[in-house]
């Protein structure tokens, strides 16, 4: 079976035919580089004329006061002067106890809903009813029921981010592949053992996934449920409203959207490191 | 005498054969038919579906120590017959035996190859047979258990990899662990549902030889489902063919009469290799013929 081969393994070493250090990566570091100065050249030019609104901050404005706030995080004056890190760790800490609540409950529900194809189906009305509510749709029922501005903020978060884990666990638990059940089964695995080693393991990306959905939801909520709860980086922002200071509005937009990328960036190296090879 | 029975006969006449003490694995009258839906929800929403007569009246009889494959046309439920003696699809009608005990469910008794390797990808190599042997001898040492794994990696020629991930190998590679991990609990029989099928065909050709030279020290009882003739010849000491379905049977079984240790290179110059090959082939463009014919009928 000695079958000659023609040599048709061109490698596709390199296709572009520009300098080899100018990869895609590159070009798209450029590219962002390039979009952000036009952007801020745009806006510094544009607020200068008055473009966009009356009184609207110029981006150096804003930039100072970026370096200001982040330079200058911890100082307590009370609590309408407040330091962006002690709002940060306020908003992150109820955040962390309302989104760790919230797994605590969905990861085991969403396991026992999802083992039975029976309480799959039966419970899904539920899940899929309340999972379109919003989060701020709550609040006064939260306010009605603790009475207590954190409690509500902390339990906003809880409701709002237990769907998407619990949906995403139950789904992965219900769509285990079921070859590896048949290797459990045809091994003559307890059931216990196989949702421990099987069923749980196999449902990680998943869950994962849904974990990482949940915390973007929950980071997305606490700062709306904030504006109402007197303290956390919501009330920064409402505080700042009511001082009519748009410059720190801004940087408080800047640092809400860098710590809602930092957090789903831990989520998503989590759920590379579950993956082995499956595209979650 | 024939070792091997076909019966036709159905249900209702009892088959006046006597038992097959030599049998280990007993197929009887075995069918299987799939129901349909007929549920109030399916109705309401207009999917119900007939019942599925997947396979009619099967028996077959296969003692210790023989190799056997099964063949037939794509969709003939010959995975269906597997799963049926894996126990991990219950018998509609009739019976199997092992060891004259009817099968009630899967066990470790029988071990099984999966087309697709059914590794578990969050665990190492060593990890996918260590899950297996600790589920099956969960009352040996840790040190009875690892020398089991280091053989079994041993045996399928996987040192060295053993801390691999699946995703980390190739076809062959993973199949290796797959066939390990079957062979690893000492089943007596092993299944297995189209092994190599997934594979390329070089790689497919070596894991054949390595099969037929490590059946060669077993012996085990292997049921093997394939579609591919050459390897049903160079592996198998019987072959069942089945015709298509729905209600698929066995049409035909085939003795392979080759000497062994068997040799790809050389097995062609037996002088009944060509009369099997044609036959098989025969039967199996005849079966797929007609196959496609009903599907354009359906049409």
């Amino acid at each position: 079976m000695a079958v000659s081969k023609p040599a048709i393994n061109h490698q596709p070493k390199s296709i572009e035919n520009g300098a080899p250090w100018l990869n895609e990566n590159i070009k798209a570091l450029g590219l962002f580089v390039i979009s952000l100065i036009l952007f801020l050249v745009f806006w510094e030019i544009g607020a200068n004329l008055e473009l966009f609104a009356k009184g609207m901050p110029t981006a150096s404005k804003t930039l100072q006061e970026l370096w200001w706030w982040t330079t200058h995080p911890f100082f307590d004056n009370g609590p309408n002067d407040l330091g962006i890190g002690w709002n940060l760790l306020i908003s992150l800490r109820r955040v962390a106890i309302g989104y760790i609540l919230a797994s605590l409950i969905a990861v085991p529900l969403g396991i026992l809903i999802g083992i039975s194809p029976i309480a799959y189906k039966a419970f899904n009305p539920y899940v899929q009813l309340l999972k379109p509510v919003s989060p701020l749709a709550w609040l006064p029922l939260g306010l009605y029921i603790f009475r207590d501005s954190e409690k509500t903020g902390v339990f906003i978060i809880l409701i709002s981010s237990i769907w998407p884990t619990l949906i995403n666990t139950a789904f992965g638990v219900a769509n285990v592949n079921p070859e590896y059940l048949d290797v459990s089964k045809t091994l003559g695995a307890s059931r216990l053992r196989t949702i421990f080693k099987v069923i749980i393991p196999a449902a990680l990306p998943n869950i994962v996934s849904g974990l990482r959905i949940s915390m973007g939801i929950a980071w997305l909520v606490i700062v709306a449920a904030e504006m109402l709860l007197g303290t956390g980086l919501g009330y920064f922002i409402w505080n700042e409203w009511n001082n009519l200071y748009i410059p720190n509005i801004l940087v408080a937009i800047f640092i809400i959207g860098l710590v809602g990328l930092i957090l789903d960036s831990l989520f998503a190296a989590l759920e590379k490191f579950v993956a082995f090879g499956r595209k979650a | 005498m024939s070792i091997a029975s076909v019966n036709y006969s159905s249900n209702g006449a009892v088959s006046p054969e006597p038992e097959f003490p030599s049998a280990q694995l007993s197929i009887r009258n075995v069918t299987k038919v799939f129901a349909g839906k007929r549920d109030i929800f399916s109705k309401l929403s207009g999917k119900t579906s007939r019942d599925f007569v997947a396979i009619e009246d099967i028996s077959l009889d296969i003692e210790p120590n023989t190799f056997v494959s099964i063949i037939g046309p794509s969709g003939c439920g010959k995975s269906t017959l597997l799963n049926m003696v894996a126990g991990l699809s219950p018998v509609t009608r009739g019976e199997i035996l092992l060891n004259g005990h009817p099968i009630q469910g899967p066990g470790p008794d029988r071990g099984m190859v999966f087309q697709n390797y059914a590794l578990m990808p969050w665990m190492t190599v060593e990890e996918n047979i260590r899950f297996a042997v600790e589920t099956v001898f969960s009352q040996q040492s840790s040190k009875q258990l690892a020398r089991t794994i280091k053989e079994q990696i041993q045996l399928v020629g996987l040192e060295g990899a053993e801390k691999k991930h699946p995703h980390e190998l190739s076809g062959g590679m993973r199949q290796r662990v797959g066939i390990a991990r079957a062979l690893a609990i000492n089943p007596q029989i092993l299944l297995m549902d189209e092994p190599f099928g997934a594979l390329d065909a070089l790689t497919r050709g070596f894991l054949q030889s390595e099969v037929e030279r490590s059946w060669e020290q077993q012996r085990k009882t292997v049921i093997m489902i394939t579609h591919s003739i050459e390897e049903a010849l160079l592996l198998s000491d019987r072959i069942v063919m089945m015709t298509r379905g729905p209600a698929a049977r066995v049409d035909e079984i085939l003795e392979v009469p080759f000497p062994r240790p068997r040799d790809r290179e050389t097995i062609d110059q037996h002088p009944a290799y060509h009369d099997l090959k044609a036959e098989m082939e025969h039967h199996l463009f005849r079966e797929t013929r007609a196959v496609e014919e009903s599907r354009i009928q359906i049409k």
